[in-house]
């Protein structure tokens, strides 16, 4: 198997994970999007210099991963995997914001370092808190969820056939892949003539394939309408999940724990 | 929609780049037959198949099913008369489970949630798969996905069942298990292939295309008898009806 079809393996195995059996996977999706949803607003809500107040936040992922039973290692590389974007977003701000914000010893420490790993921190946790749901509840499921907590269909169903395609483009792409690969026969990196072949006959097998899949989807009645297998409803289990996490999201959000703790410890030091 | 009579009168279909796939079609195929369609690479008989459910429309001639015409606005009930086994499994299963997959279709006809779990379960039993319900497709073998994507079909209990190429990569166990299965199949069979010892032991008719044509369409066995029909048609006399190399006789 090349890279792009371990790759392959790699995204289909966030549904091998929400195919899994645990009381997490068995809330309604809707329990879960929502109490997600509220996690990630008020993880991106607080200023962009606090860094102390998220930890708690750490609480939600390492839960569900925990109670899901999802491997934590496969989620960290998932997570390093898309890092590059939030180095990206907040590389920058030490050069642009050089205001002292607290002395560490000899050291000053800008506004700009405390903003950067802020926005790092806020990336992990929500980046974390994301693809766990996903692990535990499957992409139909959270479209389904989508759908009736009235997010509008054009989008739901934009975003189920992106995740069905990305299977059909590096199915596709790994197949041209070998292909080339099995009649090269020295390590030399593919000239820019031969890459743009490859991407344009990629794209046309794609949507050769993908129009095959339509097809058959509609031979089995698809209308535009996303019906997925349902066995859990809104009961006092889902009631009790999104209260309680609202709860401890509105204590964390608006009392800093971490530094009355720390003001505390070191009140005592003193 | 009644008896299920599969009726088309030359039917013509060329692709958007000009290619004429199909030129003049026409056959009847009454309810409770198997027809196995027959031709060399690039005759029409995916492009024929396809008609069956609407994937494609005829650009002149005419189609019908149970009496139907294959239109635009037909499309729901023609669909629900007709399963469709496509070529290649991977365009078929597309669902994280396989159980999710074969209750994509049933859920799409309406069936209530509570007969759903049953009917799913069945369909997989009858194809010997119910031991791969929670795993998801892509990591099945050919042979399993085969199995799953008839599962899918048969779960809709169509009244005609259209299969494109069903033993192409299969193994000789999975190749009979899958003969046995669709003897069990009292309803109209269309089979296309270039398994022609598969479509001995399944069809008693056959249809041979040519360049988008039916150049033959009789019983089985007397057309794969025609050896001349076959090599104009670039097939082989299957080896069922070989004789034997060293004494002559029959194998």
């Amino acid at each position: 198997m090349n890279k792009l079809g371990k790759n392959l393996a790699d995204i289909g195995y966030m549904d091998t994970l929400a195919a899994g059996d645990s009381p997490l996977h068995r809330l309604d999706p809707r329990a879960k999007l929502l109490t997600t949803f509220l996690f990630i607003v008020s993880v991106v809500s607080f200023n962009k210099y606090e860094v102390s107040a998220l930890v708690p936040f750490c609480l939600y992922p390492v839960f569900l991963v925990a109670a899901g039973k999802l491997p934590a290692g496969y989620l960290v590389k998932k997570i390093l995997l898309v890092s590059p974007f939030a180095v990206l977003v907040g590389v920058f701000n030490p050069a642009l914001d050089r205001q002292i914000l607290f002395q560490l010893g000899p050291l000053g420490i800008s506004g700009g370092w405390v903003s950067f790993l802020s926005i790092l921190a806020r990336f992990a946790l929500t980046v974390s808190a994301a693809l766990a749901l996903l692990s535990i509840t499957g992409i139909n499921s959270v479209c389904e969820a989508l759908l009736r907590c009235g997010v509008p269909k054009p989008f739901v169903v934009q975003l189920l056939f992106l995740n069905r395609y990305i299977f059909a483009l590096t199915g596709e792409a790994e197949r041209m892949s070998r292909a080339r690969s099995l009649r090269t026969f020295r390590p030399a990196a593919v000239s820019f003539r031969v890459f743009i072949q490859l991407i344009g006959n990629l794209l046309l097998r794609t949507m050769d394939r993908a129009e095959r899949v339509y097809r058959a989807m509609l031979c089995r009645g698809f209308d535009g309408h996303i019906r997925v297998v349902r066995f859990s409803k809104i009961g006092r289990r889902e009631i009790a999940f999104t209260l309680g996490w609202s709860v401890f999201f509105s204590v964390f959000r608006f009392v800093n724990i971490p530094l009355m703790l720390g003001q505390a410890v070191t009140g005592l030091l003193k | 929609m009644s008896h299920h009579i599969v009726e088309a009168d030359k039917i013509h279909y060329s692709y958007p780049d000009g290619t004429a796939a199909l030129a003049g079609v026409s056959f009847r195929i009454p309810h409770g037959e198997s027809v196995a369609l027959v031709g060399e690479n690039g005759a029409g008989k995916s492009t024929l198949l396809q008609h069956f459910t609407g994937c494609l429309l005829p650009s002149s001639g005419s189609l019908s099913i149970g009496g139907v015409s294959v239109e635009k606005q037909n499309l729901p009930a023609v669909r629900r008369a007709v399963g469709m086994v496509f070529q290649n499994p991977d365009d078929q299963l597309f669902m994280p489970t396989v159980f999710e997959d074969v209750a994509f279709g049933l859920l799409n006809l309406g069936v209530p949630e509570a007969e759903l779990g049953g009917k799913v379960m069945g369909a997989l039993e009858t194809v010997g798969a119910a031991q791969l319900k929670g795993r998801p497709p892509y990591r099945l073998s050919q042979g399993e996905k085969r199995a799953v994507s008839i599962a899918g079909v048969l779960a809709l209990s169509p009244d005609i069942l259209v299969m494109d190429e069903p033993t192409s990569n299969l193994d000789p166990l999975s190749r009979r298990r899958l003969i046995g299965l669709l003897k069990t199949f009292k309803h109209t069979r269309i089979i296309a292939t270039h398994d022609l010892d598969f479509a001995l032991e399944l069809c008693e008719r056959a249809l041979v295309i040519h360049k988008g044509l039916i150049t033959a369409d009789g019983p089985t066995r007397e057309i794969f008898g025609d050896e001349r029909l076959l090599k104009s048609s670039s097939l082989e006399k299957p080896s069922g009806m070989r004789k034997c190399p060293v004494c002559g006789g029959k194998q």
